[in-house]
């Protein structure tokens, strides 16, 4: 009988979303041995917008401008919100190491520091962030100074329309422009990956400078949807700022993603160079503690393939989409471990009767209690593991697409996790 | 006092609600050579027309209950079978009683039946799920029917072309507010458009409430008393097709006891709920639960399946002495006269069903001949329902046929549940402007799929709102208004529904919707 691989590890990492890959990047800089599983392809539905906290109450629609302060108000009035079991130097000092690394793996950011940032999206909306890919900085700016700005698409490219966001900005912005062209050398359905790919090529760019620069006119700036190369965005942005003669941004464009795709790129090549042993496109299948404490965990695809022992976890498989909670017509169950899910009493009580409610959907507040060392608990209020931390979206009492606090608290969470196992280890 | 600047129009009938009835109506009249202006105060099939089966009866349901409207159901049935074939997919159908059912009623339904002249066969149990696999191990009986599956939306998009052809006027988002009446007559009927407020009156020589669940407020314009019933009857759509026939259980009518195909999809129905309004209606979790429980004893598999969708409908059942169940309530329908309630030009049709709005649309036009002394022949019975452009996309499948066959690689899908290229929205956006509707994300999901597969619009709205944008059909802020107002339709659809994969897609939506737009932030026009 074929014996399967056994991989001894100090942390196993589950997910491979935001909190996730956070968790993987933490604990392997601190020369932690860590192992991670999960499917990577979920990233690509992030947006590439690092959130940090833009809107609270939620009912009452409150926009923030300084995170820090929305941070602070939170702590006080929603003393069981992840947040408020983190200080707020740990969370400022997880977004400068996470932020950090994604500018050593190619892919920098931008933020104000103490300063949300305001972001157009392709539906004409305002969306508030805190970081920004560097290749979208200068839309934060031209919005902010709604200077003579061109806006382009493409003939054949799907859910991204120039005239309609200047149609729905034209009020409050009205010497944003916009325009058609044609993209070089691709079939008529435009895929922004296949687009992405193109533009890594000088002549593709050429030939898009070329349409574009009779169209600049008065023009201070340059908005394209968000296709500016996989791997070599800043040469590529640099080189058609270069050929058309004003800056040139990106505009976040609907998932899945090219800003997704990139992040999902820049994590799948650093994290094994850290050290990490990833198990991507795997999953958890069972759980079992042995004689010491430790985790055993079969992983496979669909069945084991491997062994994976731990001394401790951090569970960061996120919510529905991610796969860590799942809910028949009754409950909501964790998937992994199943552990006390905090949660409404009945089905009935999970949505409300109207989809964009300000007051949000009570489901989406139900996850993980935690303690202090953000370790999930038991229903009687006992850490249902000494070693198995949780971080990210599956935390209770965060309804992160209300609250626009998704990768900020999946990075905040990760770090706080990593930091209460390197103490209790 | 000023009065408000009003627009004049004049007819000889005035339609009040574009459901079948209505539409039905029109197209009979106008065939007839009767001038008539159909008027509705949403879009076409708002109500019950919209929010129901799609099953064309045998008429075999109804042979314990309602024998009349048994043998009338039957007649319909084989008449639309002939005259309307692009509406219908003539599936057949079975009656399955399982252990459990009551065997009196069982051993009644054939010599019920075969008395009434409904075609009804008896088939073996094995011979049953040799047909239809998803059905229980646990059938005790089973009887081959003439069931079909009727397209509720095409039938009324047809129906209203073709009474356009014919000189009928079709308002849509026009609501009556007043009628002026005079010496026991209505002489005219002011309208006021809802998106617009501007006025327009109509002199009529009749009017016709056709209006379904809101005929008493559409009899109160004239001062008169009808009393209604509201009974909400709500249905789920599965993901995939669950069986190639209509099935239903062989009982007598209760909830989730019938499972109907629609193309890709079937659909699985129904409750009775009294309800006291009509403001906000919608299919509940409760609901939702009992039918599956009731459908997964016929279909086992009903338990796992994906839903991808709930609705409701309101049945508009005349009050009737205290029933205890409201399916137990007329079938029938009832043609009133309210002469003597004094009004001479005014009647009301109600009731009834899908399966005999053609009927009822006859009885009318002859009620109408009749009352003007102008003796003119229906021709709805013998002449076929044309074939027109604007019911053509409703069909599921029809798009990604067309876009196959023509390989234009410019015709971008913009629907990709659905395969809907550019250029059947195109041709919806034409058809909607030609009947003089708004266009929206909600008047286009109405005459076409899109919004109705598993993503339930969460994609598609995005890409069919820029490419509006684009044709230059949406302005301003106009866009983020019209998709909230998508989302929120939808939403009433998904709610009760949301666990497995439809809560992971309801979770996708809101990220996208909320997390990344911010749309529940954003004011619309």
């Amino acid at each position: 009988m074929a014996q399967s691989e056994t991989i001894h590890c100090q942390l196993m990492v589950i997910g491979a979303g935001m909190a996730g890959m956070a968790a993987a990047l933490f604990a392997a800089r601190r020369r932690v041995s860590t192992v991670q599983v999960g499917l990577s392809a979920e990233i690509i539905y992030a947006s590439g917008l690092i959130d940090l906290l833009g809107v609270h109450p939620i009912e009452k629609g409150r926009r923030w401008r300084n995170p820090w302060a929305a941070i602070a108000a939170v702590s006080k009035s929603c003393p069981n919100h992840p947040f408020a079991r983190l200080s707020r130097n740990d969370i400022r000092a997880a977004l400068d190491e996470f932020i950090g690394f994604l500018a050593t793996a190619g892919l920098p950011y931008r933020c104000y520091k103490d300063r949300n940032a305001d972001v157009v999206t392709p539906v004409g909306s305002i969306k508030r962030t805190y970081a920004v890919p560097e290749s979208m900085w200068r839309g934060v700016m031209a919005w902010h100074r709604k200077c003579p700005c061109l806006i382009i698409d493409f003939h054949g490219m799907k859910g991204f329309s120039a005239r309609q966001i200047q149609s729905v900005l034209k009020d409050r912005w009205p010497a944003l422009r916009s325009a058609r062209v044609a993209f070089p050398d691709l079939p008529a359905e435009l895929y922004p990956e296949r687009m992405a790919h193109a533009l890594e090529l000088s002549r593709t760019r050429e030939q898009l400078a070329a349409a574009v620069r009779p169209l600049v006119k008065d023009a201070k700036m340059l908005g394209l949807p968000a296709i500016c190369g996989t791997y070599q965005t800043s040469s590529v942005m640099a080189d058609l700022q270069k050929k058309i003669g004003v800056p040139v941004f990106e505009i976040p464009t609907l998932p899945p993603a090219i800003s997704g795709l990139r992040l999902k790129n820049a994590f799948e090549q650093s994290l094994p160079s850290l050290g990490v042993a990833t198990l991507y496109n795997k999953k958890v299948i069972r759980v079992q503690v042995d004689g010491r404490g430790h985790l055993i965990f079969d992983i496979g695809a669909r069945e084991k393939e491997i062994t994976v022992q731990a001394q401790a976890a951090i569970l960061a498989s996120g919510r529905f989409i991610g796969q860590g909670l799942t809910a028949d017509r009754k409950r909501i169950r964790e998937t992994i471990f199943d552990l006390t899910v905090s949660q409404p009493s009945t089905r009935q009580h999970w949505h409300r009767e109207h989809f964009l409610d300000l007051k949000g959907h009570a489901i989406n507040r139900a996850g993980l209690e935690i303690d202090e060392c953000l370790r999930p608990l038991t229903a009687d209020g006992r850490p249902a593991y000494e070693n198995l931390y949780a971080a990210g979206s599956i935390l209770a009492h965060c309804d992160w697409m209300r609250m626009k606090c998704g990768s900020g608290l999946a990075i905040a969470t990760a770090y706080g996790a990593v930091n209460a196992y390197l103490k209790h280890r | 006092m000023t009065q408000p600047k009003t627009h004049l129009l004049k007819t000889g009938v005035l339609i009040i609600g574009a459901g079948v009835t209505g539409t039905g109506l029109a197209r009979d009249l106008s065939l007839r050579g009767i001038p008539c202006i159909l008027v509705e105060r949403k879009d076409f099939n708002a109500g019950a027309s919209g929010g129901n089966h799609g099953l064309l009866h045998s008429g075999a349901r109804y042979v314990v209950s309602d024998p009349s409207a048994a043998v009338e159901c039957q007649k319909e049935n084989r008449l639309l079978k002939k005259l309307a074939p692009q509406c219908i997919e003539d599936t057949g159908g079975l009656f399955v009683a399982v252990e459990g059912d009551d065997e009196n009623y069982v051993a009644d339904f054939a010599g019920l039946c075969a008395r009434l002249g409904i075609e009804s066969e008896a088939v073996e149990a094995s011979e049953a799920r040799a047909a239809e696999p998803a059905l229980s191990e646990k059938i005790m009986a089973a009887f081959k029917v003439n069931d079909a599956a009727v397209d509720p939306f095409k039938l009324s998009l047809e129906n209203i072309s073709h009474a356009r052809q014919h000189g009928a006027v079709f308002l849509p988002q026009s609501q009556a507010i007043k009628f002026d009446c005079r010496n026991h007559q209505i002489r005219a009927v002011l309208l006021t458009d809802i998106k617009t407020g501007r006025h327009t009156t109509i002199e009529t020589d009749f009017v016709v409430n056709a209006s379904g669940a809101w005929a008493g407020e559409v009899a109160a314009l004239a001062g008169i008393r009808l009393r209604m019933v509201y009974s909400k009857g709500s249905l789920l759509v599965t993901q995939s097709r669950m069986a190639g026939q209509v099935i239903n259980r062989l009982r007598r009518p209760t909830d989730g006891d019938i499972l109907v195909p629609g193309g890709t999809v079937s659909i699985l129905g129904t409750t009775s709920v009294r309800i006291a309004s009509l403001t906000d209606y919608r299919p509940t979790v409760e609901e939702v639960d009992q039918i599956i429980s009731e459908g997964a004893m016929l279909i086992p598999a009903l338990e796992d399946t994906r839903f991808i969708r709930a609705y409701s409908g309101i049945r508009p059942l005349l009050d009737a002495p205290a029933s205890d169940d409201d399916r137990s309530v007329s079938r029938g329908f009832a043609l009133i006269d309210h002469t003597a309630e004094g009004v001479d030009n005014f009647a009301t049709i109600t009731g009834g069903k899908l399966t005999t709005y053609r009927l009822m649309a006859e009885k009318t036009a002859d009620f109408i001949c009749r009352r003007f002394d102008t003796p003119r022949p229906c021709r709805t019975q013998t002449e076929p329902l044309p074939v027109t452009s604007d019911g053509r996309w409703t069909e599921p499948g029809l798009a990604p046929r067309f876009w196959l066959q023509n390989r234009n690689p410019d015709d971008v899908i913009l629907c990709e549940c659905e395969m809907i290229p550019q250029s059947v929205v195109d041709s919806v956006v034409q058809s909607i402007r030609n009947q003089g509707a708004q266009t929206n994300l909600k008047s286009i999901g109405l005459r076409s799929r899109i919004g109705k597969g598993p993503c339930q619009g969460a994609f598609c709205s995005t890409r069919v709102t820029a490419y509006l944008y684009d044709q230059g059909l949406l302005d301003a802020r106009h866009g983020i208004e019209d998709l909230k107002t998508f989302l929120d339709a939808r939403w009433r659809g998904q709610k009760p529904l949301m666990w497995g994969s439809s809560l992971i897609q309801a979770e996708l939506q809101e990220a996208m919707h909320c997390g990344l737009l911010g749309l529940e932030l954003e004011e619309g026009s």
